[in-house]
């Protein structure tokens, strides 16, 4: 394997990466509040479809960027609404979510553009374009370096850039200032953040929101960056690649950027090599690179490679004591 | 929360929440530009409208009984197994082995076979998730899912490099031999005289009828029954009553995921008559709004899984008479059901039991 094909590969993970890293980080803040969330793929397929409707329609991608914003955070209002006000089984929620979100985008988008359930082709300004780095073409004939900065981490979209720097973002937020400390305490011990008196429902459905905007910031990118219009079911279990990734990465900002770079990995070898072959081992089916995420999730879930314990309150309604 | 009388909470809630999810239903038909009394008049006789479309309503609902008996067993235990599409996938693999190594000479030797071949893989893929969840500590939810799309992944491979009938283009088996193809109802009711069209319900609506009286009995007139109850009702209680969690964690995961299993019995060996890729096409997720509405008893499972049938039957005539609505309205009904029966399930009932306290408050 030579270094292009090498750079091709990364550069292709670095494409894969930020819808799974958006929603995985989406999911970090509900968990880490004690709202477990399993309708992240529902909320990027509505935001995924809102961006690409609004942006055929209004010609300009940042106007279907806000409307995905939007769309996935009333999705997200709907999942807090059951879950926290009227503390209904969080898991039901979100998979009555999924499942809104996959009939309810079909059903709108053939009745809204009459073009079976896609939305229009879009094209010049209701797509974000690719960004290039400054002095990505004067540094890019210097060896290695140059095309490693020019090819690899230049030339992708905003939208790539924002979820990557969102990283650093959540990790200074959620550990090193009052909200985030709040947000992590109601998580893992909701009675003391009450008898501190700061409202545990409002501090939860904060976290919701955050969850509904960075979930419409991934499924933006699947519509208007990644491809040229919404299709039927694009998310195509993103959303738990996400939720897996974001148990592997033991609820943790950083690790969750590993994490979601490593799937992104194994998902741009499986387009790349659909039958890979590993000396000594033979031919890798692509089904089981496909299927090696929630794998490895499942062995990481069940302890195998170190423990990832969840937020201890999460999943379960805040009842105030009186 | 103030005590319920019993109706109110089987039956009356439900009906409400279903009605609810319904209404909002009609809203979204209505927003679409269509009648949505119309289009449930459509549905209606789509559904039930001859002997050839009750068949077909049955046939589905045969599946949502099985996929619905599993989800409440695992409510019973308070277990959440969003598992069933791939448990049921997983057994499609199993039924087709039993039916494709033996050239069985008459059905009714090849469905003991087929039953045992199901039940068994699906029960295995069912209790991996239910070992690592008691032994290891791994939620239960989180594993089934990805379990389905593992076990997605295995039929693909199975289908396309390992039991792919080398004639056919697409990934799909041999047809298996006339001794295990089961009997329609038509042929069954020729047997005593009653012509029936032709439609793909088969015995296994009996065996899903079985399965519902199993079920009962196994719930409430079995010891192993109250012991799955106590445990779902109080881990700590049933672990000091001497109830082993493990042990209840384990038989209730295997038995809901054989009996999700068990509809591949209908879809492979009823109707398809081989393994075709995705022989499950969701309704191991219908069977959560089955569970949900025919709050876990096998009566309202029984009965809701027929509404599903008939949703699903009807929701095809609907999207031949009224092309705007498509066929995810299905999906959009089904989100809904589960959305106003399972987690917005409060929206009614804290209203509801408040009126019932004032009932019985103005008695006293």
């Amino acid at each position: 394997m030579d270094f292009n094909t090498i750079l091709q590969i990364l550069d292709s993970t670095l494409r894969l990466t930020p819808p799974l890293l958006l929603a995985c980080l989406a999911g970090l803040y509900s968990e880490r509040a004690g709202v477990f969330d399993i309708g992240l793929e529902g909320k990027m397929l509505v935001a995924a479809f809102f961006a690409g409707a609004v942006a055929a329609v209004s010609g300009y991608a940042w106007v279907g960027l806000a409307a995905a914003i939007a769309a996935s955070t009333v999705m997200a209002l709907l999942h807090g609404f059951a879950s926290i006000t009227l503390r209904g089984n969080q898991l039901i929620s979100g998979v009555a979510i999924n499942f809104l979100a996959a009939g309810g985008t079909a059903l709108i988008g053939l009745n809204w553009f009459r073009q079976g359930t896609q939305t229009p082709q879009l094209n010049g300004s209701a797509r974000f374009s690719e960004i290039t780095l400054p002095f990505a073409d004067s540094i890019h004939s210097i060896p290695y370096l140059g095309p490693i900065y020019a090819d690899l981490l230049s030339g992708h979209w905003i939208i790539s850039y924002i979820a990557f720097l969102a990283v650093p973002f959540t990790w200074w937020l959620l550990f090193h200032t009052r909200f985030g400390l709040r947000l992590r305490a109601v998580g893992e011990n909701p009675e003391a953040v009450d008898t501190a008196g700061i409202s545990v429902i409002w501090m939860r459905y904060r976290a919701v929101i955050i969850t509904g905007i960075l979930c419409g910031i991934a499924g933006a990118y699947l519509s208007t960056c990644m491809n040229a219009g919404f299709v039927k079911n694009m998310t195509a279990g993103k959303g738990f690649i996400a939720l897996a990734a974001l148990i592997f990465a033991k609820w943790k900002p950083w690790s969750a950027m590993w994490a979601c770079l490593l799937f992104g990995f194994l998902e741009a070898i499986s387009i790349r090599f659909p039958n890979l072959e590993i000396p000594g081992i033979g031919t890798i089916p692509v089904q089981f690179m496909q299927a090696l995420p929630y794998i490895l999730t499942v062995v990481i879930l069940a302890g195998f490679v170190g423990k990832a314990i969840p937020p201890k309150a999460g999943g379960e309604a805040y009842v105030k004591e009186r | 929360m103030g005590k319920l009388p019993k109706w109110a909470d089987y039956a009356l809630i439900p009906f409400l929440n279903v009605l609810l999810a319904f209404f909002v239903s009609g809203l979204v038909v209505l927003f679409i530009g269509e009648d949505p009394i119309k289009a449930m008049g459509i549905m209606l006789k789509g559904s039930l409208g001859s002997p050839r479309a009750i068949g077909y309503t049955l046939y589905y609902a045969t599946n949502f009984i099985f996929t619905g008996l599993a989800v409440a067993v695992a409510f019973h235990a308070r277990l959440f197994n969003i598992g069933g599409e791939g448990q049921a996938g997983v057994a499609g693999l199993g039924v087709a082995f039993v039916c494709m190594y033996v050239d069985w000479p008459h059905w009714s030797l090849a469905l003991p076979a087929a039953i045992i071949g199901a039940a068994l893989f699906a029960g295995i893929w069912a209790a991996i998730p239910a070992y690592l969840q008691s032994k290891r500590g791994s939620h239960i939810v989180i594993t089934t899912i990805m379990f389905n799309y593992i076990a997605a992944a295995l039929l693909v491979y199975m289908l396309v490099n390992v039991i792919k009938d080398p004639g056919s283009m697409s990934p799909q088996t041999r047809a298996f031999v006339p001794g295990s193809v089961l009997p329609t109802a038509k042929e069954m009711l020729g047997w005593i005289g009653v012509d029936f069209p032709r439609s793909p319900i088969n015995i296994s609506f009996l065996l899903a009828i079985a399965a519902c009286f199993g079920v009962w009995i196994l719930i409430w007139k079995s010891r192993l029954g109250y012991e799955i109850r106590a445990f779902g009702h109080s881990e700590s209680a049933a672990g000091y009553a001497g109830i082993s969690g493990f042990k209840i964690t384990m038989i209730a995961m295997t038995i809901s995921g054989s009996l999700a299993g068990l509809m591949a019995i209908n879809t492979v060996m009823g109707e398809g008559k081989r393994l075709v890729l995705d022989p499950v096409e969701g309704a191991g997720f219908i069977g959560i709004a089955v569970a949900l509405i025919g709050r876990s008893h096998p009566l309202g499972v029984f009965l809701a899984a027929i509404l599903f049938g008939m949703l699903y039957q009807g929701g095809f005539d609907l999207s031949f008479d009224m092309p705007k609505v498509s066929r995810e309205m299905i999906l959009v009904i089904q989100a809904l059901v589960i959305l106003f029966t399972g987690a917005l399930e409060n929206l009614v009932r804290m209203p509801v039991t408040r009126l019932f306290l004032r009932f019985t408050k103005g008695a006293a």
